[in-house]
C-alpha cells in the first residue's frame, strides 16, 4: 500500500514527507515501546506510535523505517519535522487510537511482522 | 578510519546523534542497506544506554575494509551482573528512560542479535565498556 493511501485510511494529516507519499508501504508495527521497534527486521514498515518525541523519529532513521503514523492526536513537535525530512521519513498525525489505526491497515491488507 | 563521539548521560534530544553521523558514514562507503541497518541498530541501543543509566560516555569507531569496530566507554554506575543484563525484559532504567520509548530490558540483547563479536565489561561505581564487531561482506 502507499503511503498517501494508508495516510487516507486513518484519517491522517500529513506533516513532512509529502514527496514520498508514493512509497511502498508492506508491513506495519504498533509499539510506544522503541527497544522493540528496533528489534524488527522487516523491510518497507509503517511504525504506528503514540509515542510523539525525538527518540520515535531517531529509531525510524536507524531502523529504515520510511513513515510513522502518529495516534491519539499526538502534536509532532519542530524539532521531530526537522529531524524527519534530513531523513527523508513521512511523519502522519492521526486522530484515531492505536487499535483503530491498525485494525483499519490491518483489513486493507498491511501486513503484521510475527 | 577513526572517529570519536561523545555522549552526555540523561540527553535524550541528542540521544542518537553519534549513531546517525556513522550511519551516514558507512552509507557514503557503500556498506550493503541491511549491513548498515544492524550496526546503527546496535549502536543507537548502545548510545541510547549511555545516556539512560550513565553521566557521559565516549564512542570510538574505527571502520576498516572488512569489519567496523566500535567502543562504547562509560562513567556512570557500572552493571552488577552482566549475564542478568543480558537477559531480554531485564531494566534497571528509571520512569523517565521508560517515557522516552527505551527500558523494556531488550537493549544488550539486540545489541548481541545484530553483533558479530561482543564484549562486555564493567566496574560497579566506575563505568562500563561494551564492544562490538560487525562483518562489513556478506
Amino acid at each position: 500500500m502507499k503511503i498517501g493511501e494508508l495516510a487516507q485510511l486513518v484519517d491522517g494529516n500529513v506533516v513532512c514527507g509529502h514527496a514520498m507519499l508514493d512509497r511502498e508501504i508492506e508491513y506495519a508495527f504498533a509499539s510506544d515501546l522503541m527497544s522493540d521497534v528496533l528489534t524488527v527486521r522487516a523491510d518497507k514498515l509503517l511504525l504506528i506510535t503514540g509515542l510523539a518525541n525525538m527518540q520515535a523519529v531517531r529509531t525510524a532513521e536507524m531502523a529504515d523505517i520510511p513513515a510513522i503514523v502518529f495516534v491519539r492526536n499526538k502534536t509532532i513537535s519542530e524539532d521531530m519535522i526537522q529531524l524527519a525530512e534530513d531523513n527523508g521519513i513521512v511523519l502522519i498525525e492521526s486522530p484515531f487510537t492505536m487499535f483503530r489505526a491498525s485494525g483499519i491497515l490491518y483489513s486493507k491488507g498491511v501486513k503484521p511482522v510475527y | 578510519m577513526h572517529f570519536e563521539y561523545r555522549v552526555q548521560g540523561g540527553d535524550f534530544v541528542r540521544a542518537g546523534q553519534a549513531s546517525s553521523q556513522v550511519k551516514k558514514i558507512l552509507k557514503q562507503l557503500n556498506v550493503s542497506p541491511n549491513i548498515i541497518k544492524r550496526v546503527v541498530v546496535a549502536l543507537y541501543e548502545g548510545e541510547v544506554n549511555i545516556v539512560a543509566h550513565a553521566f557521559q560516555g565516549k564512542i570510538y569507531v574505527d571502520i576498516e575494509t572488512d569489519k567496523i569496530r566500535v567502543v562504547l566507554d562509560d562513567v556512570g554506575p557500572g552493571i552488577p551482573d552482566i549475564d542478568l543484563a543480558m537477559k531480554p525484559g531485564y531494566s534497571t532504567a528509571s520512569p523517565i528512560v521508560r517515557e522516552m520509548g527505551f527500558g523494556a530490558g531488550m537493549g544488550l540483547p539486540n545489541i548481541k542479535e545484530n553483533t558479530d563479536k561482543m564484549k562486555i565489561a564493567s566496574v560497579v561505581g566506575v563505568g562500563t565498556r561494551l564492544e562490538f564487531e560487525v562483518n562489513l561482506k556478506e
